[in-house]
C-alpha cells in the first residue's frame, strides 16, 4: 500500500473511530454467532447436557428427513407465489401513489396502515376473514360462487391465502418502489413526451429500464424475506393442514425452541444460507443483464 | 378549486384516478375496520356470524376489561422502553457508521462495505440459535436486555446503507469549506452531515420505532415471564386464557396502534421526500 500521508492517517484514524459501533457489533453479535452455529452443525446439543461431536451426521440426517422436504417445498411454493405477485402489487400501488393529486397523505397512510398493524392482532383479524363459513372473503364470494374455498382449512389453499394476507402489508416495498419513482428525473418524461411516445411505451421503455435498480434491489429482499416466512404461520395455521403452511423457518424454529435439538436447527440454517446466498449470487449475475445503473 | 382543463377527457380521467385510489384505501382500510368494530362488538355477538360489522351498541367497556385483564401497563412500558432506546441507538449508532463509509477516505473501505451489504443478505436464523446461546452466558434471557443492547452497535446494514446514500448527497464544496475552517470530521459530521441528513435520519428513526413497536420474534424468544414481555407477543394471552377472546385482543391492538398511526401520519411526508431527496422534484 502506499504510504500516507498525515492527513490521510488521521482520516483513517477518524474512521475507525466512527465504524466502531458496528465493527464492535460485528464481533460481539454477528461474527461470533456465525462461527459458533457452524460448529454446533456438527454436533449435538441438547442445551442441558454437552455439546457432543458427531461430524456430519446433522447434515446426513437432513437428507433423510421427509417433514424437512415438505418444509422446503412449501418454502419454495410460497416465494414463488409470493415474490412475483408481492412486486407487482407493490408496484402498482407505488405508480397510483405517484400521480400529483390532492390528498396523496392521506391515500398514502391508507395504504401503508396495515404495515403498520402487522402482529397478533392482524393475524387473527385474517383467521376471522378466512373463516370458511362466517369469513368476511367468504360471504362476498357467496355471491359469485357457491362453494368458496375453505382457505386456512384447505391444504390446497392455505399457502395462496397467507401469501393474499401478505399482500396486503406490501407497505414497506411500496415506499421504496415510489421513492425509486421520485428519482426518475421529470426530462426523461419531457423528452419522451417530445417523441410523441404512449404513457404505455413510456412505462416499458422509460420508467421500468430506470427503475431497474429499485427492482432488483426490492427482488433480493423479497427473495430474503420469503424464504425467513414464520410468523404469519406459527400464529395462525401452526403449520397446518396436513403440514401445508410448515415453512422452513417454522420447522428449524420447532427443532430449536420446542424439541431442543440445537445442533441439527444449525445444519438446517447453514442449508438455508446455503440455498439463499445461492439464489443472491444467481440474481445478481442475471441482473447484470438487465439492470442499469445511471 | 377551479383549474384549467388541459385537454377534454382529463376530468373523466382525473375521477378515474381518484375512484382507483378510494376503492383500493377502502380495501387497505376494510380490514382495519373490522378490527375496530370487532373491539366494539359486546362479548356474547363477536362469534355471531350474522352480526353487522359496526355493532348498534358499541361496548366501550370492551377497552376497559381489555386494559385491565392482562398487565396491558406493564407490556406498554416494556413496548415504549424498548422502541425508543433502540430508535436512539440505531439511528445514531448507523449515522456515525454510515458517514464514514460516505465522507471520509480509509483502506479497504469499499471491501468492508461489501463486508456490511453481507450481513444484510445473511438470513437472522443462521446466527438466532448461538445469539440467543450467547445471551445466555451473563444470564440475560428473560431480560429486554437482548433485544435492546444490540441496537446501539451500528444499527443494522439496511439503515447503515440508506444513510450512506444520503451522506453522499451533502455537497463537497461544503464539507471542504468547513475542513479549511478547521472543522474536525466530528465537527462536519455534527454541523454538516447531521443537518442536511435530518429526512433521512427521521425516516430511519421512523422504521426503527414502527420496527421494534411490532417486532413478535425478539421478544418470543427472549422473554418468558409476564412483567418482561411487549405488546406484540404479550397480547398473543387473549388466544391462551380460555379460547380467543377477540373482541378483548382486538380492543387491546387498537389501542396498540394508535400511537404509531399518528407518528406515521405526522412523519409521512419524511418517508418519501426522505427516501427521494437528491431527486428532481417536479
Amino acid at each position: 500500500m502506499a504510504r500516507m500521508t498525515a492527513r490521510e492517517r488521521k482520516e483513517a484514524r477518524d474512521a475507525l473511530l466512527f465504524l466502531s459501533p458496528w465493527l464492535a457489533g460485528f464481533v460481539l453479535f454477528t461474527a461470533g454467532p456465525i462461527l459458533f452455529s457452524l460448529f454446533l452443525s456438527f454436533c449435538r446439543w441438547d442445551v442441558i447436557r454437552p455439546i457432543e461431536w458427531i461430524g456430519l451426521a446433522n447434515y446426513r440426517q437432513m437428507f433423510q428427513d421427509r417433514l424437512l422436504g415438505t418444509a422446503l417445498v412449501n418454502t419454495l411454493v410460497y416465494a414463488a407465489l409470493y415474490i412475483p405477485s408481492s412486486l407487482a402489487v407493490a408496484l402498482g400501488l407505488a405508480l397510483l401513489l405517484n400521480q400529483k393529486l390532492k390528498g396523496m397523505g392521506v391515500f398514502r397512510t391508507l395504504f401503508y396502515l396495515p404495515t403498520l398493524t402487522q402482529g397478533v392482532a392482524t393475524f387473527t383479524l385474517w383467521s376471522q376473514i378466512f373463516d370458511p363459513e362466517n369469513g368476511l372473503l367468504n360471504r362476498g364470494l357467496r355471491y359469485v360462487m357457491a362453494e368458496p374455498p375453505r382457505w386456512l382449512l384447505d391444504p390446497a389453499w392455505a399457502k395462496p391465502a397467507l401469501v393474499l394476507m401478505a399482500l396486503w402489508s406490501v407497505g414497506g416495498t411500496m415506499l421504496i418502489f415510489l421513492a425509486g419513482l421520485k428519482n426518475i428525473p421529470a426530462e426523461v418524461y419531457e423528452a419522451a413526451n417530445i417523441d410523441g411516445a404512449r404513457p404505455a411505451t413510456q412505462f416499458w421503455r422509460v420508467t421500468l429500464p430506470l427503475l431497474s435498480p429499485t427492482i432488483f434491489f426490492n427482488v433480493i429482499m423479497g427473495t430474503i424475506g420469503a424464504f425467513q416466512v414464520f410468523s404469519a404461520a406459527f400464529v395462525l395455521t401452526s403449520g397446518g393442514p396436513s403440514n401445508a403452511t410448515l415453512f422452513y423457518v417454522y420447522y428449524l424454529f420447532n427443532r430449536a425452541f420446542v424439541y431442543f435439538n440445537m445442533g441439527y436447527a444449525s445444519a438446517m440454517a447453514w442449508l438455508l444460507f446455503a440455498l439463499v446466498l445461492a439464489l443472491t449470487v444467481i440474481q445478481m449475475r442475471l441482473g447484470q443483464k438487465w439492470v442499469h445503473y445511471g | 378549486m377551479v383549474r384549467p382543463t388541459p385537454r377534454p377527457g382529463a376530468s373523466a380521467l382525473l375521477l378515474l384516478r381518484y375512484a382507483a385510489l378510494v376503492t383500493l384505501s377502502a380495501l387497505f382500510a376494510l380490514p382495519f375496520l373490522w378490527m375496530l368494530g370487532t373491539s366494539l362488538t359486546p362479548a356474547d355477538d363477536v362469534l355471531d356470524r350474522f352480526r353487522p360489522l359496526f355493532p348498534a351498541r358499541p361496548a366501550w367497556e370492551n377497552y376497559a376489561e381489555a386494559l385491565t385483564v392482562l398487565p396491558f401497563g406493564t407490556f406498554l412500558g416494556n413496548t415504549v422502553l424498548v422502541s425508543v432506546l433502540c430508535m436512539i441507538g440505531q439511528t445514531c449508532s448507523a449515522a456515525l457508521v454510515a458517514f464514514a463509509f460516505a465522507r471520509l477516505r480509509f483502506p479497504h473501505r469499499d471491501r468492508l462495505f461489501l463486508l456490511v451489504l453481507a450481513t444484510m443478505m445473511l438470513p437472522p436464523q443462521v446466527t438466532m440459535i448461538p445469539t440467543f446461546v450467547l445471551w445466555t452466558l451473563p444470564g440475560w434471557v428473560d431480560s429486554l436486555k437482548p433485544l435492546i443492547i444490540p441496537s446501539f452497535f451500528g444499527g443494522g446494514a439496511f439503515f447503515i446503507f440508506l444513510l450512506r446514500q444520503f451522506f453522499l448527497t451533502v455537497p463537497a464544496e461544503l464539507e471542504d469549506a468547513a475542513r479549511l475552517d478547521g472543522c474536525t470530521s466530528w465537527g462536519i459530521f455534527r454541523h454538516v452531515a447531521v443537518p442536511m441528513a435530518k429526512p433521512a435520519l427521521t425516516t430511519v428513526a421512523l422504521f426503527s420505532f414502527i420496527g421494534h413497536w411490532n417486532d413478535f420474534l425478539g421478544p418470543l424468544i427472549y422473554t418468558q415471564s409476564m412483567e418482561k414481555k411487549t405488546l406484540a407477543v404479550g397480547l398473543t394471552a387473549f388466544k391462551s386464557l380460555h379460547g380467543t377472546e377477540y373482541h378483548l385482543l382486538m380492543a387491546a391492538s387498537v389501542v396498540v396502534l394508535l400511537p404509531i398511526l399518528v407518528i406515521f401520519f405526522c412523519a409521512q411526508r419524511y418517508f418519501v421526500d426522505g427516501l427521494a431527496s437528491g431527486a428532481v422534484k417536479g
